[in-house]
């Protein structure tokens, strides 16, 4: 019996592992030409689901009727083909109006703008098939089970079986036997060595964005016999997908394949796992699915950091532009600067309730955004996981209240110190890693993060959150609440910017501007990254601290890709170069969140939208902008 | 007792022995050139000894320490200064603030959390600048400088905390003829006015045979020659190996 649904497991996994594959492969074929890490590759296999959705509902049975007993099938096959195709040519409207604008870009802006697709995306959906999740039509003639071992297993199963290997091999043919796809290996390998041999890179990459794009519609549109379509489909696929794309290494598709399988069997196996019993909490590995994954991938990523099958990127020889020389504010800027900033402190308090508690809401984010800008700027890590730290501080304070039933002050003390050893722990790993790798690693260490506080019911009320997170007595009262968040979070930003200014900072600056030269003059980079990264974490927990409190409550939102995101998007909008775009940022999105929510059903497609025009148009973000014109108009600067 | 002792060094990279058996020492004071054809393996030493390779087989001996190995930045802590053949310099950084990093980590200051780093040791950071004339320049952006000052400006960077050996990977690659000259010729007064032992790599003739007291010559990963300039000018061996790669003595 046990040998019995282990088969059946593994062959669940090996099916999972297709769908996997074809999304994951796509990213990495994507990223392997482009350089660009798609986050939109998630919204792609939406899409697709979607998209097959409507058109085998649409074509009309009786014009299939011509084609006897194959109609149906020719219809089903049909719409998931074609559903392919419609994604694949979004894709390539995408990357016509947007990606083509900003391969030239950072990394990270590129990043952002997928996102901003992602956002853009989400709400089309919702927009077209509505917020209910849907039941997509099953595959003709393949409806029924087989019995293997006396277990039934799903025939449309084992079609998925199959699509993986048989995809694999259509790719490895058309990259190895066609001149088309020896071109994208070798632009995979140097594709400034290509550009130099005379190719059309624009052709290159618009034709590779529609494979990419394609491919992950397959995968989404694949499963629409399988699984309910919903609109979360886009994110809660992109985390598995990169842990695929960077175990197997970004640019190999044979890599991604064998990442593929290693993830979706070690997830299918994990639900036969028992449950065992550790301090009076059971833990049910069978709900534990992505911590094992994400084991593995930090497991993979310390022994090859570049993935199984992947290796080191050449060197891009255009070199980007360099960091610009970071200087101490002229008294002047500094005067201004304080006094814009007790301004806009003092400035809610003159208006109602609401408008203290977006204030509180706008400090808090603040402090958050400095801590990441923090690592991001001058350490030169970009997390995509900093949500980790801020939930880490926030269930703090939670499980502060609900266990100990500690005053606020306890709470408040214990959430950074929670976030600080969360940062020490992830952040020893990630040392060890660097650019995109190292932000695929950051988010997966706040996956993992999401995961146990989703799912351990027991201990953190998993979806339900903790309730009841109020402040004290004496600071129940937003103004007096706002003063204290104001107050410590002003403090903790102007901490963290005295500390870039200090020798600790520099010595970082000096790491990411060149660790063969910090090495020679003595300095350590890797442990000063990591403890810049600990130190990071640690404002981001007294912010997550403070935000629980604020709300009463802590959910596992708190955790989610979106909060990490949005921190990512304030640090850019401020503009990672300079010390004051943080705050900068923080104030205006949080502005921008709040005010859209309010305005539109469709925020989140309005949010996408600006952060993509402001990528175009303000790559070194708002504050950078600010200081050029500045130091412009006043003559300085060189 | 020689400031660096190197004994049967050894590295291979797959199948091809990059540095086999080779030994050399130098003593204070001395410039010492490293030449060879391209790949003859100069680079590979020279990591080895700076700690940024870990040798297949033989010891390094700084002033007495075996230093085989260690990291590099333990072995600059032991004063010894490098710069690189493409230079490596802190962009976002203006020059002063280069050469205040170097001392900020001498003196054991990095993990200082307070302190303005720009305005500490700046004065001794334009004393080491003024010395390779690059005092007037301290306030631009590293990332601004042309290439031959930029080299300039690692050379006072890797004088910062007093060294004992100085390390110089093609100092004067991709500068101008007569640049290469005066810079060598800088570093050459240097040392011997401070008694600080350089070993240096050099593909222009004219530099090596005007600054060095001794020159080793290296091909295909071995010891092929030793002795001063005039000395290793005629030997037959090192004469063969530089026509018979094309290069010629004397002109570039």
């Amino acid at each position: 019996m046990v040998v019995n649904s282990l088969v059946i497991q593994l062959l669940n996994g090996l099916a999972s592992a297709s769908a996997l594959f074809l999304v994951a492969s796509g990213l990495s074929i994507i990223f392997g030409v482009t350089r660009i890490v798609n986050f939109a590759h998630g919204s792609f296999y939406m899409l697709g689901a979607y998209v097959a959705f409507s058109i085998t509902r649409a074509l009309p049975v009786e014009a299939f009727d011509v084609l006897g007993e194959l109609g149906p099938h020719v219809r089903f096959w049909g719409g998931i083909a074609t559903a392919a195709l419609v994604v694949g040519l979004v894709g390539i409207a995408i990357e016509i109006a947007v990606l083509r604008r900003i391969y030239h870009a950072p990394e990270l802006f590129q990043l952002l703008a997928t996102f901003g697709i992602v956002l853009i995306v989400q709400d089309a959906t919702l927009a077209i098939w509505g917020p209910e999740n849907l039941v997509g039509p099953r595959a003709p003639g393949l409806r029924g089970a087989v019995y293997i071992l006396d277990q039934r297993f799903p025939q449309y199963e084992l079609l998925l079986i199959a699509i993986g290997p048989a995809m694999l091999g259509l790719l490895w043919l058309l990259f190895h036997r066609t001149r088309w796809g020896t071109l994208v290996r070798a632009a995979t390998l140097d594709r400034e060595m290509v550009a130099a041999l005379g190719v059309d890179q624009r052709k290159l990459f618009t034709g590779v964005f529609l494979l990419g794009a394609a491919l992950a519609g397959l995968g989404g549109a694949l499963q629409l016999p399988r699984e309910t379509l919903n609109l979360q489909m886009d994110l809660s696929i992109i985390a598995d997908v990169f842990v695929v794309t960077v175990v197997g290494g970004m640019g190999s598709v044979v890599g991604a394949y064998l990442a593929a399988l290693l993830i979706a069997e070690l997830q299918a196996l994990m639900l036969l796992a028992p449950p065992f019993t550790i301090a009076g909490i059971e833990i049910a590995f069978a709900k534990l699915t992505l911590i094992p994954s994400f084991l593995v991938m930090a497991a993979v990523l310390i022994v090859r950091p570049y993935g199984l099958l992947g290796r080191p990127q050449a060197a891009a020889r255009v070199a980007g532009a360099a960091e610009p020389v970071l200087r101490l504010a002229t008294p002047e800027l500094t005067r201004i600067g304080l006094a814009a900033l007790a301004a806009l402190a003092l400035l809610p308090l003159a208006f109602g309730d609401y408008t203290v508690a977006v204030a509180t809401e706008i400090a808090i984010f603040v402090l958050f955004t400095a801590s990441l800008h923090f690592i991001m700027g001058p350490g030169g890590m970009a997390s995509f996981g900093h949500a980790a730290y801020f939930g880490l501080g926030a269930y703090a304070c939670g499980l502060a209240v609900k266990y100990w039933a500690a005053p606020m002050g306890v709470g408040l003390a214990f959430a950074p110190v929670l976030a600080g050893l969360g940062g020490l722990l992830f952040g020893w790993f990630t040392v060890r890693l660097s650019g995109v790798y190292l932000a695929m690693l950051t988010l997966a260490f706040a996956q993992i993060v999401w995961s146990i506080v989703f799912q351990s019911d027991a201990l953190t009320g998993g979806d339900n959150g903790i309730r009841g997170v109020w402040p004290d007595e004496w600071a129940r009262d937003k103004a007096v609440y706002y003063a204290l968040a104001v107050a410590l979070c002003i403090a903790g930003t102007l901490l963290l910017r005295r500390i870039i200014y200090a020798p600790f900072g520099y010595a970082l600056r000096a790491g990411r501007d060149s660790p063969l030269r910090a090495e020679a003059i003595g300095i350590d980079v890797r442990r000063v990254q990591w403890i810049a990264f600990a130190v990071s974490a640690l404002f981001a927990g007294i912010a997550g601290g403070l935000f629980a409190y604020l709300k009463g409550s802590v959910f596992p939102t708190y955790v989610s890709i979106p909060k990490s995101v949005d921190a990512l998007v304030r640090v850019l909008l401020g503009g990672v170069q300079t010390v004051s775009g943080p705050i900068v940022g923080a104030i205006v999105f949080t502005g921008l969140e709040e005010q859209l929510a309010r305005a539109t059903e469709y925020w989140r497609a309005v949010l996408g939208v600006v952060i993509i025009l402001l990528v175009l148009a303000f790559p070194e973000g708002l504050a950078g902008f600010a200081q050029r014109r500045w130091e412009r108009w006043r003559g300085g600067g060189e | 007792m020689s400031v660096l002792l190197v004994e049967s060094l050894r590295k291979s990279f797959g199948g091809v022995e990059a540095v086999a058996e080779v030994s050399f020492a130098v003593e204070a004071g001395e410039m010492l050139a490293l030449i060879g054809p391209n790949g003859a393996g100069k680079t590979t030493c020279f990591n080895m000894v700076g700690g940024q390779l870990r040798p297949d087989g033989g010891r390094v001996h700084f002033a007495g320490r075996d230093i085989t190995s260690m990291p590099p930045r333990a072995i600059w802590r032991l004063g010894v200064g490098r710069t690189f053949q493409i230079t490596a310099t802190f962009g976002s950084m203006t020059v002063a603030e280069n050469v205040q990093m170097a001392l900020l980590s001498h003196r054991g200051r990095l993990w200082n959390w307070w302190p303005r780093a720009t305005r500490l040791y700046r004065e001794e950071a334009i004393r080491l600048l003024a010395q390779v004339g690059m005092e007037d320049q301290a306030d631009r952006a590293c990332s601004v400088l042309a290439y031959g000052d930029l080299k300039r400006v690692e050379l006072a960077v890797a004088l910062a905390h007093d060294p004992k050996l100085l390390l110089m990977d093609e100092p004067t690659a991709g500068m101008a003829p007569a640049e290469r000259i005066g810079l060598m010729d800088l570093t050459g007064r240097i040392a011997r006015a401070r008694g600080i032992a350089v070993l240096f790599t050099e593909h222009d003739m004219d530099v090596v045979f005007a600054q060095a007291d001794r020159i080793i010559v290296l091909n295909r990963g071995r010891l092929i020659a030793e002795g001063a300039p005039p000395q290793v000018r005629a030997d037959r061996a090192v004469q063969e190996v530089y026509l018979g790669s094309g290069s010629t003595f004397g002109g570039h």
